[in-house]
């Protein structure tokens, strides 16, 4: 047997393994982690984006902030029991043309949004701020009149800074109206920093304790407090405090946050959607495998094989990454196929122009991977250029468009030069004297000639 | 050579299609949807058949909505879109859908974008476009830059830019009169349409110019750039017409089988692709031609 005989036969067994891989992942008998990702748009769910309203955080300090709002996002979202929530940080910048930092989340099959939107939305948000030497003096009209940002200073210690916090009442003998209830929280590592050197530099002053927006207590900072832990007492029931608390622990904003958008697709019609497109890949693509075995005759068989393998191998990729699949999605792995199939439709008429020069099916095959290659390869690098620019500037739906689509162009190179190439080269005659069957040099020419 | 020898006349025809679709562009006007400007948009699907417009519109009429649209959609579903409805809206709105106890309206999509998200999308896909297209003459330049007699080799990237022009404007000319008798409006999924047309028509034209690279370098002298061409649009024709079939046929299956959301979608893509196809050999490579000339 030739090499690419041996070769050939590997081929078809890697061919029917990825095969199997794909198929049994999908039936749910093995392989279950490797089922395919699929957007919103295809399997229903919500997805909800928020705008983080950053203009009081340092820019240094803004990655930080939201990577710690995504995180206490996602806490929330899944006390909710989602089974897959994706929590993700889209930033702002000139290249991405977009102004604010913006959250997104994303829950698959979950369609009653409202339950969702109002647990996001308890997060609380809590800021620790000072109270400016020139606003002390001010009579209660003024301080009516001022703004919050004449009276209060940034300290840069929030709610992200927080380790945890519990419900306490105060006791006796401590000067206070004992069984009142009050929220400890402890600080981590860089909160504890933070809330020392504030109470450090800032002895006498007062530090004005904000929940959502609001102040709920304002004590005088008597001592330095190393230890980075506080207390809040802010006249609030026993019942609030609990609430609190509890809240708190999930985590609390770092940055306040407004819903800007929400889109929500029914089961049903995501599911409508998923069984049409595959329906029509699966016709289009017999269409195609018709049209090359009826044009291109034992060459065409071959690409057809190698289609199903650009197919089954994609379909791999799409897994292992994962991809995850929306209808722009499957635009672009659609495109990728008619490119696919182009690089073979290049190399036969190629080979067709060889043949009728009157070379044998051995150099003509081998002209005419040579000839196309270079078409086949410029081609494509434009195409991985459109995916790369698209997948780096575009939103989330031009993204997966771009990700098939790129990752669609790679993979065909493989399939339809190499595999091709094996195959033809594992079925076709050797060369020899005296010319070929004729039979043989129509099954391997093509088209409306003999 | 016939393609080469008589270009004036499909540039002419070009044109005049070019033209054409900026008349429709201006007449009808760009259609943007929610994802562009904002706004809400609600589809619901009753079990029975649904009630009559009318009633449904008696009911909206009185929630001070401004300028709504309900669409009727598939057998039994309606499609509302209005401004950026607040939560409590929404479930008024979705009451009035539900007037009748025994025939209760099904939530099926709701898609909520607040208007500045949607200018900043906008944006957004106009750089991504114009960035694509910036790396892509560049590539060109670069992967021809040994074929720079007689045509330099920035001029092979000018001219698939002028094809990429023509294959995107073309399919929104064509949509936009579409959408005017048909509804449809310019979304997220026309953007990735136009994104797709834009990487075939590249694809597709670089595919001829490689040929005409090819036969520069192996000719044998004798031949003047005209005849160069044309013999290479000749020898390329077959596979670029086999190429769109293919693609065709796919796109074709995708919008008689393909779902409601991608029907659009398909038929932009289409127009594309048979654009893509024309341009490339009747605009693209012609268009080298007169440039060598021009240059002369």
């Amino acid at each position: 047997m030739s090499k690419h005989r041996i070769l050939s036969v590997f081929l078809i067994i890697s061919l029917v393994l990825v095969g199997f891989f794909v198929y049994s992942s999908e039936t749910g008998t093995r392989f279950t982690k490797y089922t395919f990702k699929l957007g919103l748009d295809l399997n229903g769910g919500t997805q909800l984006v928020y705008k983080a309203d950053t203009s009081k955080v340092k820019s240094g300090d803004v990655p930080s902030a939201m990577s710690s709002l995504r995180d206490v996002i996602e806490r929330r979202v899944n006390i909710f029991g989602v089974s897959e929530p994706v929590v993700q940080v889209e930033s702002a910048g000139l290249i991405s043309g977009q102004k604010t930092e913006r959250l997104l989340v994303d829950l698959p099959g979950v369609t009653n949004i409202d339950e969702a939107v109002r647990l996001i939305g308890e997060t609380p948000r809590l800021e620790f701020m000072l109270v400016k030497p020139e606003a002390k003096n001010m009579t209660e009209a003024q301080l009516a009149s001022s703004t919050q940002e004449q009276i209060f200073t940034e300290t840069g210690l929030t709610g992200q800074y927080l380790e945890s916090a519990q419900l306490q009442f105060t006791n006796t003998g401590s000067g206070q109206i004992s069984g009142k209830p009050i929220v400890a929280l402890t600080f981590n590592t860089e909160g504890r920093e933070r809330f020392a050197k504030i109470t450090t530099e800032h002895k006498g002053e007062v530090l004005a304790i904000f929940l959502d927006g609001k102040v709920i207590s304002s004590p005088v900072i008597n001592d330095a407090i190393t230890d980075g832990k506080a207390i809040i007492s802010g006249g609030f029931s026993a019942d609030e405090a609990k609430v609190l608390v509890r809240n708190l622990n999930y985590g609390a904003l770092p940055v306040p946050i407004e819903l800007v958008s929400t889109e929500i697709v029914g089961a049903s019609l995501g599911e409508n959607a998923k069984t049409a497109g595959v329906r029509a890949g699966l016709i289009g693509f017999a269409l195609i495998v018709a049209f090359l075995i009826l044009w291109y005759r034992l060459p065409g068989v071959v690409a057809s094989i190698s289609l199903v393998m650009y197919v089954v191998l994609s379909l791999a990729v799409f897994k292992l990454v994962p991809v995850t699949l929306t209808a722009a999605g499957i635009a672009g792995f659609i495109l990728s196929i008619g490119m696919a199939v182009d690089a073979n439709i290049l190399i036969f008429e190629r080979m067709k122009e060889e043949l009728k020069r009157g070379k044998s099916i051995h150099d003509a095959l081998h002209e005419g991977f040579t000839r196309a290659w270079l078409s086949i390869r410029d081609s494509n690098i434009s195409s991985i250029i459109t995916a790369v620019v698209l997948f780096w500037l575009g939103t989330s739906a031009v993204k997966g468009f771009a990700l098939t689509l790129g990752l669609g162009v790679l993979i065909s190179m493989f399939t339809a030069i190499s595999v091709s190439r094996t195959f033809l080269f594992a079925i076709a005659p050797k060369p020899r004297q005296g010319g070929e069957d004729k039979i043989v040099k129509f099954l391997f020419s093509n088209g409306l000639h003999k | 050579m016939f393609i080469v020898k008589n270009r004036k006349f499909f540039f002419i025809f070009s044109t005049i299609l070019i033209i054409g679709s900026f008349v429709a562009i201006f007449i009808y006007g760009l259609n943007f949807g929610i994802d562009f400007k904002g706004g809400s948009l609600l589809e619901v699907s009753y079990t029975q058949s649904r009630p009559s417009m009318e009633s449904i519109k008696e009911g909206l009429g009185t929630q001070n909505l401004g300028v709504y649209v309900l669409t009727p959609s598939g057998e039994k579903n309606y499609i509302l879109k209005t401004r950026e409805l607040s939560a409590d809206e929404k479930v008024s709105v979705l009451g009035t859908f539900s007037q009748e106890f025994s025939n209760q309206a099904k939530e099926e999509r709701f898609n909520s974008i607040g208007p500045v998200v949607g200018n900043e999308l906008k944006n957004k896909a106009f750089v991504a476009i114009s960035v694509v297209i910036l790396c892509i003459v560049l590539f060109i330049t670069y992967a021809f830059r040994k074929v720079s007699y007689p045509v330099a080799s920035w001029k092979y990237g000018a001219a698939t830019v002028i094809a990429l022009v023509h294959d995107v404007i073309i399919p929104t000319g064509v949509f936009v009169v579409w959408a005017h008798y048909y509804g449809g409006e310019i979304d997220i999924l026309f953007v990735t349409a136009l994104l797709a047309i834009l990487g075939y028509s590249v694809h597709d034209t670089i595919v001829v110019f490689d040929r005409v690279r090819e036969n520069l370098r192996v000719g044998n002298g004798n031949e003047s750039f005209v005849e160069t061409v044309g013999k290479s649009v000749s020898q390329t024709f077959g596979r670029s017409i086999n190429t769109s079939v293919t693609i065709f046929l796919t796109l074709v299956s995708l919008y008689f089988f393909g779902g409601e959301s991608t029907k659009e979608f398909a038929f932009v893509l289409l127009v594309g692709v048979i654009a893509g196809t024309y341009s490339s050999i009747f605009v693209a490579s012609p268009l080298l031609v007169s440039l060598q000339k021009e240059g002369k």
